[in-house]
């Protein structure tokens, strides 16, 4: 393979501790090496930022929600095409692109790992589809659980071992990568069409609670030795008063916390960050929410920042959809998938004039401004839940310069902005800072050792924007730094330059990670034989059918860890 | 040649209706289907006669008349064709796997035609429903382990869906409802079908009398009064009284047919339908499910709308997926008279199709990719015999509720035939071809 010299650029690579400083990239045979040869091509990156590629930790860009999200919307599509060219596929974006656009901007932007955050275990299947006609980017999704009947009842029954077989079942069946968890014992009572509040709710007809589920999920986690943490949607999201909920999940496994590594990562924050108790005195919950995580190491965050535009929500709580097709009267999708969660659809616009939705503004810039350390706060929309992932670089403006975001403040509802802190608020971030929310610390998040960084044996996935950190004053020249981030001067996967001054030069497959953790053949035997029994008076599937062999998917990347029952 | 010994394959995934009954155990000899366990009537029909009537060679038209051809030139011959037409319309999909319709969009977009699948004559109007209001749904499985409620609308599963009742609804087993005893099953048609004779109440409407009814139950659900005695051949009271039984279920379900879709109303009988389930979700839990009837018609739907954006009637003629139902669906495309060439996978428009729209296509060159030989292959220019989803060839398919399994080859097709993902991935790389050097 080609060997590629990226010279003289200002390199952000945050894991390695070089900040912001001239030095060369050598790549060769896909992966960061010391030095090249003299016949490497060379790109000249004088003047320009070099970082890591892109590392998305929350993105719904793949299965079954997010396609029925197309299905429901072609009004949506109607408004931004992709044209087929000899090169690339055609396709239809806004909101909720189709596969191959989805991957075409993710690397346009230089973003080059992107993790589908929330896939039912038993469409899975349909994830991996998805996923495989998404090109140029790594990829990787994080199944569903802490609905299933499985893992509540091996939980209610104090079989934290078993239940941990039984994931690392699920892992392997499903090509899964993390422990997902969307309201937690909540999606069970939406299949009769109830709610749970809080955390100590009974689930019907299981006996367990919200904190039982998060608590036993967050330990079957680390007997796994999964590289990821438990990825959480908390209880309770959407509600007014909701931060208490937030915090007293991340507060329910602070035991199980130590060696300041974290072990529960909450997310999209903004949508469970509320204080208030009605609709007309919402408020930001971020300080309290950033607070409790500048003081306990054993969490991290991401925004879930929301955009004001037109968007499609989806998620698989499906009650919380529900409640949101009543607020709005849009239009309403929902899919509950048998034994395992369920999911819901609505299309939604933000309105700068609508005083809830510029409190949300609010509380996801501020949750970003006020957590301390940027290595445990990550830049996210929730796409496209706040807003499609093409509107990262204007939310990174916004954390970039104080500017920008009085700019958007004097157009938001007045009494919004006269309630949230968000104003008084001076920090900006540095390019540093955005290079670790956006890629050092989500790698770092996700245990995806060969990325986020440009080290010797990274993997040479690369993003060079056309800016100049010495020249520019990000504070105040917030649309150029915007502009860059838009279209990469160059994007380079895998040792390969995909993008070129933001147009794709060529069109990769990408790796599917996922975790396969190898527990003792007895546990593991015992616990299949356990579920071949209840499989078959749970499911409308054969087991043997429900699995995924491995050479179904197109590009597998397996990760084995070691687990330690 | 040694005889391959007789095995029994368990757990197969049977390719004929959109229940895709996973629990077949087929008996195969010498690579062929000797038996089929667990199956129902259309399945045995299927496992034991695919191999009947086939062709052992794809054929290519010379002079008006027939000719055996080789694979080459089949392939070079079709290649020819959609690459030269200005507006060729690519068409089928419903009864093979997801890779085929993976192959078949990318191979539309270098030919800038139409692609269109069978939903465009089934359960389009659902589509265009949930386009306009959504869907409440779920898997099958919730509604064997939750729903005391079943109601068929409009379809009658016991001949289009024989397992349907069986594994999925009122007579399945689930884990809080364990019986018959424990479900309600109402059927409402325009007569007494089979599946009628196995509900608990059955209710008679006059012919295109469903929106009118839907209409009047959705009013009834919400409270409102019924000013007319008899709605659609239905007395109010009765309609009050399936109202009523709708709101005091704990977990009801409608599974609609064709009868709603394809009767006067169409589109606009699904919406009030899907609204109706809407309305019901704030006094109880309530889902809503169309019957699908090919084995994998809800797979076609799937990839063409992760990659287009939109479920079915995509015209790329223009570089860039556009969604027109009534202007971009197949049978519009034909009866204007617009393509001038066609791709048939999978599917037999000249036996399902208006007249009119037929005579179009006897008039195009028509290329079809099937396992046998069909009304529409008569009028093909191109004919390639290909091997049967789930039989002789793998591949992924999605049930009526979404959710995707793998089918895998049971025996080895016969010598020389090519799957049709194989005979599309071929047609495409020449296509590139040519297009490469026009």
């Amino acid at each position: 393979m080609s060997e590629l010299l990226i010279r003289n650029g200002f390199v952000y690579d945050l894991l390695n501790g070089i900040d912001g400083e001239k030095a060369d990239i050598s790549i060769k045979n896909g992966k960061v090496v010391e030095s090249v040869g003299a016949g490497a091509t060379v790109i000249d990156a004088s003047g320009m930022i070099v970082m890591p590629g892109g590392v998305d930790i929350h993105s719904h860009i793949a299965g079954s929600k997010v396609n029925a999200g197309r299905i429901l919307r072609p009004e949506d599509h109607e408004k931004d095409v992709e044209r087929h060219t000899a090169i690339t596929r055609a396709g239809t974006g806004h909101s909720i692109p189709s596969t191959f656009t989805t991957g075409y901007r993710y690397a346009k932007m230089g973003y080059t790992t992107v993790f589908e955050p929330a896939t039912p275990l038993m469409k899975t299947r349909h994830t991996h589809e998805e996923l495989d006609d998404t090109p140029i980017v790594d990829k990787g999704c994080f199944p569903l659980f802490g609905n299933d009947w499985h893992s509540m009842e091996y939980l209610a029954q104090g079989r934290v071992e078993e239940c941990a077989a039984y994931v690392a079942w699920m892992l392997r069946a499903t090509k899964g990568y993390a422990i997902k968890m969307v309201n937690p014992g909540g999606v069970e009572a939406w299949s009769w069409g109830r709610a749970l509040v809080g955390l100590e709710d009974r689930v019907p007809n299981f006996n367990i609670t919200p904190r039982e589920i998060v608590h036993g999920l967050c330990k079957v986690n680390q007997m796994l030795h999964l590289p990821h943490t438990i990825h959480v949607h908390t209880n309770d999201l959407a509600k007014i008063g909701n931060y208490q909920t937030t915090i007293d999940t991340m507060d329910s496994v602070r035991d199980l916390g130590g060696d300041s590594k974290p072990v529960i990562h909450i997310t999209h924050v903004q949508f469970t960050g509320r204080t208030g108790s009605a609709w007309h005195n919402v408020g930001s919950g971020a300080p309290e929410i950033a607070d409790y995580v500048n003081k306990h190491d054993h969490v991290t965050v991401d925004m879930g920042q929301i955009v004001f535009m037109n968007t499609t929500t989806m998620t698989a709580d499906g009650g919380f959809q529900y409640m949101l097709h009543q607020l709005s009267g849009n239009k309403w999708m929902n899919q509950d998938v048998e034994v395992e969660t369920g999911s819901g659809i609505v299309p939604y616009t933000y309105k700068r004039s609508n005083y809830v939705n510029a409190i949300q503004w609010g509380i996801g810039l501020e949750l970003a401004l006020l957590v301390r350390d940027p290595w445990r706060v990550y830049m996210t929309t929730d796409h496209p839940n706040g807003g499609d992932f093409t509107k990262y670089p204007k939310i990174i403006s916004w954390l970039m310069s104080r500017k920008a975001r009085d700019k958007s403040l004097a157009k938001i509802n007045s009494i919004a902005r006269n309630k949230l802190d968000l104003p008084d608020i001076d920090r900006e971030y540095s390019f540093s800072e955005i290079a670790v929310v956006t890629r050092a610390g989500t790698a770092k998040a996700l245990g995806l050792k060969e990325k986020g960084h440009l080290g010797v044996g990274a993997d040479a996935d690369v993003a060079v924007y056309n800016i100049n950190p010495t020249k520019i004053d990000s504070s105040r020249d917030y649309l150029l730094v915007r502009k860059a981030l838009k279209k990469a001067a160059f994007t380079i996967k895998d040792g390969r330059i995909v993008v070129k001054n933001g147009e794709i030069l060529e069109t990769p497959n990408g790796r599917t990670y996922w975790v396969d953790s190898v527990v003792s053949e007895d546990l593991g035997e015992k616990v299949e034989s356990e579920m071949r029994k209840t499989f078959t008076k749970y499911y409308t599937v054969q087991m043997d059918n429900y699995a995924m062999t491995d050479s179904e998917l197109a590009n597998s990347n397996r990760v084995e860890v070691k687990a330690e029952i | 040649m040694t005889k391959l010994p007789k095995t029994i394959i368990p757990n197969v995934i049977c390719t004929f209706c959109g229940s895709t009954c996973d629990d077949l155990q087929v008996t195969v000899e010498d690579e062929k289907v000797l038996s089929v366990r667990s199956g129902c009537s259309s399945s045995l029909s299927k496992y034991l006669n695919y191999s009947a009537e086939r062709y052992n060679s794809p054929r290519v038209r010379k002079n008006g008349e027939f000719h055996e051809a080789t694979y080459d030139d089949a392939v070079c011959r079709s290649a020819e064709i959609l690459a030269n037409a200005k507006y060729p319309l690519l068409y089928g999909w419903s009864s093979t796997s997801n890779e085929a319709s993976r192959a078949g969009i990318e191979l539309a977009e270098w030919v800038g035609g139409v692609i269109d699948n069978t939903t465009t004559v089934c359960h389009g109007p659902t589509l265009l429903a949930v386009h306009d209001v959504g869907e409440v749904t779920a898997t099958l499985g919730e509604i064997v382990h939750r729903a005391d409620l079943v109601i068929y609308w409009g379809s009658n599963p016991v001949h289009s869906h024989p397992h349907h009742i069986m594994r999925y609804t009122s007579m399945s087993t689930g884990r809080f409802r364990l019986s018959k005893k424990n479900r309600t099953m109402v059927v409402v048609d325009v007569r007494k079908t089979d599946t009628a004779k196995l509900a608990d109440q059955f209710i008679q409407i006059t012919p295109n009398g469903d929106y009118e009814l839907m209409c009047a139950l959705r009013m009834a659900v919400r409270g409102d009064e019924l000013e007319q005695d008899v709605i659609s051949g239905v007395p109010a009271e009765r309609i009050e009284e399936l109202a009523d039984l709708m709101i005091s279920c704990e977990f009801g379900v409608i599974f609609f047919g064709l009868g709603l879709t394809m009767t006067e109303g169409r589109h606009r009988n699904v919406d009030v339908a899907l609204s109706l389930v809407q309305d019901l979700n704030a006094r109880t839990k309530f889902l809503i499910m169309p019957m699908r009837g090919h084995f994998n018609v809800a797979g076609a739907n799937e990839v063409s709308a992760w990659t287009t954006g939109y479920p079915y009637a995509v015209d790329l003629s223009q570089g860039y997926p556009r969604y027109n139902p009534g202007d971009t669906t197949a049978i519009d495309v034909l009866s204007r008279g617009d393509c001038d060439a066609a791709l048939v996978v999978a599917s037999d428009p000249v036996a399902n199709f208006p007249v009119n729209v037929s005579r179009h296509l006897a008039k195009i060159p028509v290329i079809t990719i099937d396992p046998h030989p069909s009304a529409t292959t008569p009028i093909s220019e191109v004919v390639f015999p290909s091997t049967v989803v789930g039989v002789e060839t793998g591949g992924c398919i999605y049930r009526m509720d979404g959710v995707a399994i793998m089918t895998k080859s049971l025996v080895a097709p016969p010598p020389g035939l090519h799957s049709d993902v194989e005979i599309l991935r071929d047609i495409l790389a020449h296509v590139k071809k040519l297009k490469a050097g026009q």
